[in-house]
């Protein structure tokens, strides 16, 4: 298909481009804040005007501005050819993308909230993730679907699941999650100029907040690389690992345990498959010791992926036993004060931290 | 575009096919009384007899004078309310409803089943004054030999599963002509989304023999690089998307591509194939709604077959066959006769212009038996009686039927078809062994095409499983290279 060919040239080339323009990076101080909000709607729109072939689908996300008004006036600005509202029917819409994608377009999909995906995850891992595969590389589907994932506030057991784990064990799959404007902007236009699935998960708490951004991230061309992690704060006694809203809380736990004399490193995974685990070991390697923090159910989580592939790589350097921090290992309850406790909070972070450092008495062991 | 031929032939041709018809119905009720074993008695208004199908056909041979379908147009629905005053009229966001003072409910079953649209009668004679689109020398050769090649690969390739040498087959057997005539009826840049019973199109395309053998061995030289299971045949070429073995998926994949033409502006349409148990899952639904929704030109061509594995039709719905949903979801629609290959053609061509030029999904119901079973794991002589299939496969042919039309055009000949079958099942032996012979695809390949560019770490395993091979190679086999 000569079309993939020249996509693939001109994202080459693209890559180039991106690459010298990395290379130019200033480190000035920013002025400018963003939200994350606008930081997603403003890579929708740069991307959708680069490239005529990209187009935006999913319930809401025209006339009612986005259901969390991230795709605000791109129904206005592009018509509705190419930003769709679809009738209440995730396995539809998700099938009719992938079909979309296997002819040569390049659609996002949005899930109100990726709860909803599970309706449509038959297509996400059999029509999407493993096509490329199945047909040796005649059929590539160069799809993006994002929304809302994990806890947002009182929303209760069905919509407040995060799906980071469960999308991440699929081969044919890349995972990211942003945290920062800076994140948003990047991965997305990543994932948009991918030729392979992405599924990206963002996160509904985060949209609200702002973030310093730098004339680079602000420039169109900005993208960030899939699979590398972002050394967030650096430090040399214990390495926190974290993703989306998490890593606020790790850099607040780390300001906390900077004043008791602990010096945490937290790292921003950004991307949850591939999975930068040279970065984690690296790190491990200069602190000896590791906490790792998701939002998630703790069984088959994010966590036991990378406490695996320290043990498997770097054994040697701990120092500490690996603890991973975890949402309760119950369905979300909806009460505010239970939904507090079923999900991680600072403290947690900071007592595992002093735990690692022998600071406190290790936890008993669970039953 | 009727066509009333009169000559006294077709007339005799007329009136034995009507007298045919008489001694079918004696025959037809003595099929009907072939019940199913554990299957209660349904009254046969509601179920999809298959065993009197030809039940629709009378009805449409005796009343075709009234009935003919004289355009392509959609029939219009007449508005039948007596008691309404035509000034009450509810404004709704969708449109304006009549009110009625009647309290009335739609039955849950029309008063007659959609009739089946059909050219050649049993003996592959054209019905008078039926309305086709007509086919010339050529291609109506070229769809007889096709239909016979893909006849004859079912058998070759089903026995070599028996023997062994492939590990699973699929055949078409009963379906040829909705293969066939389907594929002839559109062009090579419309675009494909098959299940798995329609290797037929791909025939048609100009996909080899050899071809057809490598992907069912998994050799090297197989498009799929031996990473699915026979049958799972694919073709970037021919615009045939590759089988996927879950069912009804590519419906919505089919309209997501059909955006993507409708948006580029193309002079091409999406053909989907799917079966009657395919017509049960969510992705049907989703997918004839959107189409409708996004006014995409796609072809939902559906083979019911009367058969989903072990599951007939009875069990699978309760509406008149799939054909009368398009009216649920806004589709236009059209029942045929899986087994006449004019009527096919037809309606195939019709449907590719109004959906194309019109913009709309159009809903294609062919009534066929797959008189093979469901593949080669199945052995359906445990849930259906043996004298039906045999019926089937001798009395309803689908391939004999076109014979004897393109036999009584003067186009084929008995020598012709002793050539054909010989010269096709010579070379279906040839492919199969050159395909075995061929190598499998080399140990690399298994690690690719998991993404674009393989990433670190399958490339580091493919490094080590290459190492431990190396050192140990008396327990791996001989015929893969690294």
């Amino acid at each position: 298909m000569l079309g993939t060919l020249r996509q693939k040239i001109l994202g080459q080339s693209l890559q180039r481009t991106r690459s010298a323009a990395s290379a130019l990076r200033s480190y000035s101080s920013a002025a400018k804040e963003m939200m994350v909000r606008d930081a997603l709607n403003s890579a929708l729109d740069e991307e959708m005007s680069a490239d005529p072939k990209v187009f935006l689908m999913g319930e809401e996300v025209g006339e009612y501005q986005g259901a969390y008004k991230i795709s605000k006036g791109l129904l206005e600005k592009y018509g509705p050819e190419r930003v769709l509202d679809t009738p209440i029917t995730e396995a539809g819409f998700t099938g009719i993308g992938v079909g979309a994608a296997y002819y040569g377009l390049r659609p996002i999909v949005e899930f109100m909230t990726f709860n909803f995906s599970m309706q449509a995850i038959d297509h996400i891992i059999n029509s999407a993730a493993k096509s490329n595969y199945m047909s040796s590389g005649q059929i590539s589907v160069p799809i993006v679907f994002r929304g809302p994932n994990g806890a947002a506030a009182g929303v209760g057991a069905q919509h407040s699941q995060c799906y980071a784990a469960w999308y991440a064990a699929c081969p044919g799959l890349k995972v990211l999650c942003p945290y920062s404007s800076e994140d948003a902007r990047g991965l997305l236009k990543a994932a948009i100029r991918d030729p392979d699935p992405v599924v990206f998960l963002e996160n509904e708490l985060l949209y609200g907040e702002s973030f310093p951004v730098s004339a680079e991230v602000l420039d169109s061309s900005f993208c960030l690389p899939i699979g590398k992690a972002k050394i967030e704060r650096e430090g040399k006694d214990v390495t926190i690992t974290a993703f989306s809203k998490m890593v606020g809380y790790a850099l607040k736990a780390a300001e906390i345990l900077a004043k008791e004399g602990i010096s945490a490193e937290v790292i921003n995974l950004r991307s949850i498959r591939p999975l930068d685990r040279s970065t984690i070991n690296a790190s491990v390697r200069k602190t000896n010791r590791l906490i790792t923090v998701e939002e998630g159910f703790p069984q088959h989580g994010v966590g036991a992926e990378i406490c695996t592939s320290v043990i498997e790589e770097s054994f040697g350097y701990l120092d500490a036993p690996v603890e991973r921090i975890a949402g309760a290992d119950v369905p979300m309850p909806y009460a505010a004060n239970l939904e507090r406790m079923a999900v991680p909070q600072v403290e947690d972070i900071v007592r595992a931290a002093k735990r690692a450092c022998y600071r406190s008495v290790p936890l008993a062991a669970a039953a | 575009m009727a066509l009333c031929l009169k000559t006294s032939r077709i007339s005799i041709h007329c009136l034995k096919s009507k007298m045919g018809l008489l001694s079918m119905i004696k025959q037809d009720s003595c099929l009907s009384s072939l019940t199913h074993p554990q299957k209660p008695p349904f009254p046969t208004r509601n179920a999809q007899n298959f065993r009197d199908p030809d039940a629709n056909f009378r009805m449409s041979a005796t009343l075709f004078s009234a009935r003919r379908l004289k355009s392509v147009k959609a029939e219009k629905q007449f508005c039948s309310l007596d008691n309404v005053d035509h000034n009450q009229v509810l404004d709704l966001p969708g449109g304006k409803v009549v009110l009625t003072p009647e309290m009335r409910f739609i039955s849950e079953s029309p008063e007659e089943r959609a009739q089946c649209y059909r050219v050649l009668d049993n003996d592959g004679q054209l019905i008078m004054c039926s309305n086709f689109k007509k086919v010339g020398e050529e291609i109506a050769v070229k769809m007889y030999t096709d239909m016979v090649t893909l006849q004859t690969m079912d058998a070759v390739f089903y026995e070599a599963q028996r023997q062994g040498r492939i590990s699973f087959y699929a055949t078409t057997i009963g379906e040829e002509a909705i293969n066939i005539a389907s594929a002839a009826a559109l062009t090579t840049d419309d675009l494909v989304f098959p299940q798995y019973r329609e290797p037929g199109v791909l025939l048609w395309r100009g996909f080899t023999l050899q071809e057809f053998a490598n992907q069912c061995f998994g050799n090297k030289a197989d498009y799929g690089k031996g990473r699915q299971m026979p049958i799972h045949y694919g073709s970037n070429k021919l615009n045939y998307f590759t089988v996927s073995a879950t069912i009804a998926t590519q419906l919505p994949h089919a309209v997501g591509a059909a955006y993507s033409l409708k948006m580029d502006r193309r002079n091409a349409c999406v053909i989907t194939y799917f079966g009657d148990g395919g017509s049960s899952e969510g992705d049907f639904h989703a997918a004839l709604n959107f189409a409708a929704v996004m006014e995409v030109p796609a072809i939902f061509f559906c083979r019911n077959n009367g058969w989903a594995i072990s599951t007939p039709t009875s069990d699978q719905f309760r509406s008149d066959g799939v054909v009368v949903r398009g009216r649920g979801y806004g589709v236009r629609s059209i029942r045929v006769d899986g087994n006449d290959a004019l009527a096919i053609y037809s309606a195939v061509h019709a449907a590719r212009e109004m959906a194309i030029s019109e913009h709309r999904p159009i809903l294609i119901e062919a009534i066929t038996y797959r008189v093979g079973h469901h593949s080669t794991s199945d052995d359906s002589t445990k849930y259906r009686p043996v004298d039906e299939i045999e019926w089937w496969r001798s009395a309803r042919d689908p391939v004999a039927r076109f014979r004897k039309w393109i036999e009584s055009n003067g186009w084929w000949c008995s020598e012709a078809e002793s050539e054909l079958r010989n010269n096709v099942r010579e070379q279906l032996l040839h492919a199969i062994q050159v395909a075995e012979k061929i190598e499998k695809p080399p140990l690399a390949e298994l690690f690719m095409d998991v993404y674009d560019v393989p990433p670190s770490n399958l490339c580091e395993q493919e490094k080590l499983l290459g190492e431990t091979v190396r050192r140990n190679p008396q327990y791996y086999p001989p015929d893969v290279s690294l």
